[in-house]
């Protein structure tokens, strides 16, 4: 019995570490399918946890019990349309992908902070009254052993993240969009000779890989840290960057990846739980997830095929 | 009347004063005064001696950040791992400067030395997984900078020192703290390191123009198969590319460790002088003087963005946007040179 408790735990830190990474890697498939990279996904990531957290603060005297889901929903609008500054730069003004990437970060980073000091007069936002609770899923956690790992003590928002892998990857394999998704980001003249406005199919990817990123960063503000600051996303859009690529750009490798993630950082903090991990120094731990990753593209997947035109501009009438 | 070379110079400077324009009208939408604005913004980067000692201390780690983003973008790599590299060199140099006794001719520059090492070392990592095996430079480099932050928080707190959070002050021997220059400038943070710096920027003009090395550094950049079937070995400058921009980015860290604090501490995040650097050297077109240039801006912007609460009552962070915004403008370049030579063709 201790063992599966044990497990539950380690499975239970792994999820939620992971369930924000899922969201967000899912944005990124979308981006970079399309033929535009993201760096700018911790940028979106921070949007949406700065969005989420206002939103949730200010409405939650209209909204009542659906305050949570209604913070979710404005932080994705929100950050889809602040995605529109990458999708502007890099499609329309044939920006560096990259560097108009990396100014998303610098702004929003910039925007959270500067109102969260004009609206709250201090360096972080007050703690909300209506984050996202763990739960048990009725009837389903009591059966034995599989009810305790994965019935108990969830987010809902983590089976929301495995159900949209899922419904992504239908999405981009097996509809017409996801094929044109996909063309014009293999090839976007050929795309375009056959009738595919690039352009447009571009744009949508950016503003997904917004509103999922918003969303990523939404999950873990109403889920970990419940209130803005500098401190709240610290790099978890960049592992979530690594983790679309450690999963070949594939919305269920991706999935997969996420979690991989996640179980690495949860092992870091659940570590002096277990006896064979707990005279290992906690700096192995820490520093586990980035080796693992560096060695795992290093040895399996060096070279991960990415979509042919990723990071070039399309000019109509090149070529 | 508009030569290419001269739209080249335009663009950043049109980008600066957009990104300024921007940041004037974010401040009347929040219901400031502008002019009171970037007046304290001026004040705060030059109102005095101290101000404008604290504003060099400042420009020093940029531009040895901006120089390593620049050299390895010439080589057509994104060095996102400064920021990494930057800590590898900070540790390094502190660890020499606090552990061995030796004079100061030789203990400064051994301590500078092995932090361009470590710097360099950082590097060689991802460059020689992305020549070697292919692995994107970018995803490595942003794994080893969570390496390098945990990996130097655990040196400090179980080599370096006792379980405390910070190393002691290095050697008298291998500081860059200079009293004198302090002492001019009301006791400002300054030191020698900005000399480092600018020998530096010129080194790196010095490889990239006036050596064969560079020009192989630049044609790699430029078309690998191109280079390949010159007879380059690409692989090899890919390499050497990211080796020497991490030992840029290792001094940047020796400025900090020998120079501004003179310990190393325990981080809880980036210090984003490696981050930061991404910004100075696309502004600087990626060019030494262009870097020098760019470090200057965005070092009295984030300086003199210190005194805008207290003199104007603006958070510090409008400065952030204003610097987001002139990356964006110098990234959508194309949106400006189709603007000018829109009215070049007026013009005419």
């Amino acid at each position: 019995m201790e063992i599966v408790e044990l497990i539950s735990r380690i499975l239970g830190a792994s999820v939620v570490f992971a369930t924000p990474l899922i969201f967000t890697a899912l944005g990124g498939v979308f981006s970079e399918r399309s033929g535009v990279i993201n760096i700018g996904l911790e940028g979106l990531m921070i949007m949406g946890a700065f969005v989420a957290i206002v939103s949730n603060l200010a409405f939650h005297h209209v909204f009542g019990a659906a305050t949570p889901v209604m913070s979710l929903i404005i932080a994705m609008v929100v950050s889809a349309l602040f995605a529109l500054f990458h999708a502007v730069a890099s499609i329309t003004f044939r920006a560096d992908q990259v560097v108009s990437g990396v100014a998303i970060n610098f702004l929003a980073l910039g925007i959270g902070l500067f109102l969260t000091k004009q609206w709250y007069d201090k360096g972080q936002t007050d703690f909300i009254e209506s984050p996202i609770y763990s739960s048990h899923v009725p009837l389903l956690n009591k059966i034995p052993i599989i009810g305790d790992l994965f019935f108990s003590g969830w987010y809902w928002t983590s089976y929301l993240a495995v159900v949209a892998a899922f419904i992504v990857w239908f999405v981009i394999y097996k509809t017409p969009f996801g094929l044109r998704l996909r063309s014009v980001g293999e090839h976007p003249m050929a795309a375009d000779t056959n009738g595919i406005n690039v352009y447009k199919m571009r744009y949508i990817g950016v503003m997904l890989s917004g509103a999922l990123g918003g969303l990523g960063g939404a999950v873990y503000a109403l889920t970990v840290t419940h209130n803005f600051s500098h401190g709240t996303i610290v790099g978890q859009g960049f592992i979530s960057l690594a983790a679309v690529i450690f999963g070949k750009w594939h919305p269920l490798g991706a999935l997969g990846a996420a979690i991989f993630f996640g179980f690495a950082q949860s092992l870091s903090i659940v570590s002096s739980d277990i006896v064979l991990l707990k005279n290992v120094p906690s700096v192995f731990m820490l520093i586990a997830p980035y080796v693992l990753t560096i060695l795992a593209l290093a040895g399996f997947i060096g070279k991960a095929e990415a979509p042919k035109s990723l990071g070039e501009a399309y000019v109509k009438g090149n070529r | 009347m508009f030569s290419n070379r001269i739209v080249n110079i335009l663009i950043p400077i049109i980008s600066v004063l957009l990104g300024l324009l921007f940041g004037a009208i974010i401040m009347l939408i929040f219901g400031y005064n502008p002019v009171t604005g970037f007046a304290a913004l001026w004040n705060g980067a030059f109102g005095d001696s101290y101000f404008i000692g604290e504003t060099v201390r400042q420009v020093t780690p940029y531009i040895l950040s901006g120089l390593a983003v620049a050299f390895a973008l010439r080589s057509g790599l994104l060095n996102i791992g400064v920021e990494g590299q930057v800590f590898m060199g900070w540790l390094a140099s502190v660890w020499i400067g606090i552990s061995l006794d030796l004079p100061m001719v030789l203990h400064l520059p051994l301590a500078i030395l092995a932090a361009a090492v470590a710097g360099a070392f950082w590097g060689f990592i991802p460059g020689i997984l992305k020549a070697k095996l292919g692995v994107h430079e970018v995803i490595v480099t942003i794994m080893m900078n969570y390496i390098a932050l945990y990996l130097s928080n655990s040196i400090v707190r179980n080599l370096l020192t006792d379980g405390a959070d910070r190393t002691e002050n290095v050697a008298a021997t291998a500081s860059l703290q200079s009293s004198w220059l302090s002492e001019m400038t009301f006791y400002s943070r300054i030191h020698y390191g900005f000399i480092i710096a600018l020998f530096m920027a010129f080194i790196m003009w010095f490889i990239i123009n006036r050596t064969t090395t560079g020009f192989e550094l630049r044609a790699v950049g430029f078309n690998q198969n191109a280079s390949k079937y010159a007879g380059m070995n690409v692989s090899k400058n890919i390499i050497l590319a990211m080796v020497i921009s991490g030992s840029f980015a290792g001094l940047a860290g020796a400025m900090e460790g020998l120079g501004t604090f003179g310990f190393m501490s325990i981080k809880s995040g980036f210090t984003n002088i490696g981050f930061d650097g991404i910004a100075v050297a696309l502004l600087g077109a990626n060019t030494a003087v262009g870097v020098i240039l760019a470090a200057f801006l965005f070092g009295v912007l984030k300086i003199g963005a210190l005194n805008m609460p207290t003199e104007a009552g603006v958070p510090t962070e409008l400065v952030e946007i204003i610097i987001a915004l002139i990356i964006f403008f110098v990234a959508s370049s194309y949106m400006i040179r189709w603007i000018i030579l829109r009215f070049k063709k007026e013009g005419k």
